[in-house]
């Protein structure tokens, strides 16, 4: 909540700021022109707030990890660290109150640490020493060494001067102090607003454990061998998904029979999400390769097929009258005339397809593989390890969107009049 | 026998809800080589269908079509078509349009190439040959169109609204081009259009069509065709006998579309 509110108040923030520093220096068309809004063609994304944004995000990560890579001052408060004191009183059968004190020193998890050192104070109730990790909480089992022990009616009645009872609380500077309902004690250092690193690590650790990943590997395999595997497998499954669905969808375009053939199979599987097929794909071909290429196969075919359906039924029917004016055969028509019309419908379709199939292979290996992205960040949240799985995440959509790149440009290089015409 | 002949011809849609639709009725007219015919007629009268069975993408429901003594049952590259816009390739080059119908046909570079570079001169177009098409105007744009169908030779070139998409001056330009074509390459020309003043420069021949059903109304032998060879139209514009047909095929035009009107009215 709080993150969110600072995260708007940066985005207004820096609205403002930029405005007024950047006055508008270039009066390109757009500038020229008065009506902006509502004007789609008009709005075109700001860099500077993209760059800002990316930024924000790091910061934010940074500010509530206690990254190193950000000043102290920018550091959300973290979590209490050093010795944390308060005071209990005990009552115990047949003797007066007694009041004594309560050290606990709170470590960082992973760090060693060794108990306070306190004397055991007057009275028959002794001072206790204790530790607890940062973000944990530790129970503090003060009658252990007071005179009066349970068997003689130790409770506690107050902490820091407040009473408390079975189930109560009580909060002190350094953190809450709780009740169970059996009467023990338990203590909870202040956590203040930063993550745990167990959920969520900051930058530097992501970072080094990338390092540590793509030297080392993880599981028997490179960082390389995983997103290889991945990668590969979207490949191979897009390869022969557009291999066999284009042909099908210009069949699809060009044939009445076709037509009618396909079209209940390809409207029927369109909205089936190829996630709800890996359970059957699985039990058809186990989670070896082949399980995985047949899923993405069959998420890149359909998307193919349609968009090839779509690019031939796209193409201007003025454009086959000339050329069959033009003395073209029906194959020359084909081929110069229906697929260069439709490549910018496949092109399209194969940024979308690319899109679901990488999406379905990191899916495939959440379910099961023995390599793969999906597999790292899956078998990695299994034992906690935080780091890598948000370092997998990022690695997924940086190539996701390397591929979706990719694609463009094969798009601007091969279909330069696409939204020409 | 040379020349285009059009016999009794008949075209009759039947719509899916059962109604039906008679786009022409016994229309005949016969063209001789080289004559160049504009069509004129309020929307909707039939003349894209007329053209469109001459090109053989629709087959006739009754009546024939000889073209220089054999029957019209198909397209063929005999009869070169130029549309309103949009039939361009885009993803070839200027100089690939305009050679498509050789290169299809499987002639060599060494043949054609010559003849391109010839038309591609004679639009005006030699120093955009390898460009994109759609990097061009609109008015280039139809001037490719144009190559790209003389090119191929055919002996009868059909337009439709060939001007219709373009602005007044690159219209203007554009009537000039058509007629010196027309005489160089001494080719049978049927054009479609809407505006009087196109139809009456750049027909010999005149054919006013009436709707409902589609049929021929009345034709015309004009000499402004002739005089606007390689002259300012404007001046042929300025004939006294010009204005006068002007006004008259308009008020006939206007006419026909009133009618139209009052019987939709009717209907309603
Ligand atoms: N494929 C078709 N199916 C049904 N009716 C059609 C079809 N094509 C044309 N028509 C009808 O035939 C008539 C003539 O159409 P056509 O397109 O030939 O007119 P046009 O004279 O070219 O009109 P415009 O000047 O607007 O281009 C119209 O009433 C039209 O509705
Ligand atoms: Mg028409």
């Amino acid at each position: 909540m709080i993150v969110f509110l600072i995260y708007v108040a940066i985005f207004i923030a820096s609205f403002f700021v930029v405005k007024f520093v950047a006055r508008k220096t270039v009066t390109d068309f757009t500038s020229l022109k008065t009506v902006t809004f509502g004007d789609e063609s008009a709005v075109t994304p700001n860099r500077i707030a993209s760059i800002l944004s990316v930024l924000t995000i790091f910061l934010l990560w940074a500010a509530f990890t206690g990254s190193s890579l950000v000043p102290r001052f920018l550091h959300a408060p973290g979590p209490f660290i050093g010795d944390a004191t308060f005071t209990y009183t005990a009552e115990a059968d047949g003797v007066a109150p007694d009041d004594a004190t309560v050290t606990v020193r709170v470590f960082e998890v992973g760090t060693d640490v060794a108990d306070p050192e306190v004397p055991p104070g007057e009275g028959w109730a002794k001072n206790d020493v204790d530790t607890v990790g940062a973000w944990r909480s530790g129970l503090v089992r003060v009658d252990r060494n007071d005179a009066y022990g349970r068997d003689a009616g130790h409770r506690v009645v107050a902490v820091n001067g407040q009473p408390i009872e079975p189930g109560g609380e009580v909060m002190t500077e350094f953190g809450r102090v709780g009740m169970s309902p059996k009467g023990t004690l338990n203590f909870e250092p202040a956590k203040g607003w930063q993550m745990e690193p167990i959920w969520l690590p900051p930058p530097e650790a992501v970072v080094a454990r990338l390092g540590e990943i793509a030297s080392d590997g993880y599981r028997d395999s490179t960082l390389w061998e995983h997103l290889g595997y991945s990668l590969f497998r979207v490949v191979v499954g897009f390869f022969f998904g557009a291999l066999v669905g284009i042909p099908l969808g210009y069949a699809m375009g060009l044939s009445n029979w076709f037509r009618g053939w396909f079209d209940p199979i390809v409207e029927f599987m369109r909205p089936v999400p190829p996630l709800a097929l890996i359970p059957l794909v699985i039990i058809w071909a186990g989670i070896g390769e082949l399980g995985k290429i047949i899923l993405l196969f069959l998420a890149a075919l359909w998307i193919m097929a349609i968009a090839a359906r779509a690019g031939v039924s796209g193409v201007a029917i003025s454009k086959v009258h000339a050329a069959y004016s033009l003395g073209a055969s029906k194959w020359q028509i084909m081929r110069h005339v229906i697929v260069p019309n439709s490549l910018p419908e496949i092109f399209t379709g194969a940024r979308v397809a690319m899109g679901v199939c990488w999406g379905t292979v990191v899916a495939a290996e959440l379910v099961a593989a023995e390599k793969g992205a999906g597999m790292m960040i899956m078998v990695a949240s299994k034992f906690q390890l935080t780091d890598i799985v948000i370092m997998g995440i990022i690695l997924i959509g940086i190539i996701g969107f390397g591929i979706d790149i990719l694609m463009r440009f094969a798009e601007k290089a091969l279909v330069p009049w696409k939204g020409r015409i | 026998m040379n020349g285009l002949s059009i016999e009794n011809l008949s075209m009759r849609f039947d719509l899916p809800n059962g109604g039906s639709v008679q786009a022409l009725k016994d229309v005949s007219l016969q063209l001789a080589e080289g004559e160049l015919m504009s069509v004129l007629g309020p929307s909707g009268c039939g003349k894209t269908t007329l053209l469109n069975i001459v090109a053989g993408f629709l087959a006739p429901t009754s009546g024939d079509i000889m073209l220089n003594g054999h029957a019209v049952t198909g397209p063929d590259a005999e009869r070169g078509m130029v549309f309103q816009q949009g039939a361009l390739f885009e993803w070839m080059s200027v100089r690939d349009n305009v050679s498509f119908g050789p290169r299809m046909a499987g002639r060599r570079e060494g043949d054609w190439a010559e003849t391109v570079d010839h038309l591609l001169d004679v639009v005006g177009l030699r120093d955009f040959k390898e460009k994109a098409v759609y990097e061009l105007s609109g008015g280039m744009q139809q001037r490719v169109a144009l190559a790209r169908c003389l090119a191929n030779d055919p002996d009868v070139i059909l337009m439709d609204e060939p001007l219709g998409a373009l602005d007044a001056l690159t219209r203007e330009k554009m009537q000039g081009l058509v007629l010196k074509l027309w005489k160089e390459t001494g080719k049978t020309i049927i054009l479609i259009t809407h505006s009087v003043e196109e139809a009456l420069l750049l027909g010999e021949r005149l054919l006013v069509m009436a709707p409902r059903p589609g049929r021929i109304h009345r034709e015309y032998r004009l000499p402004f065709a002739d005089l606007g060879v390689n002259a300012d139209l404007r001046e042929v514009k300025k004939h006294p006998e010009f204005g006068q047909k002007r006004e008259e095929i308009l008020g006939m035009i206007w006419d026909m579309e009133e009618e139209i009107m009052g019987r939709t009215e009717e209907n309603a």
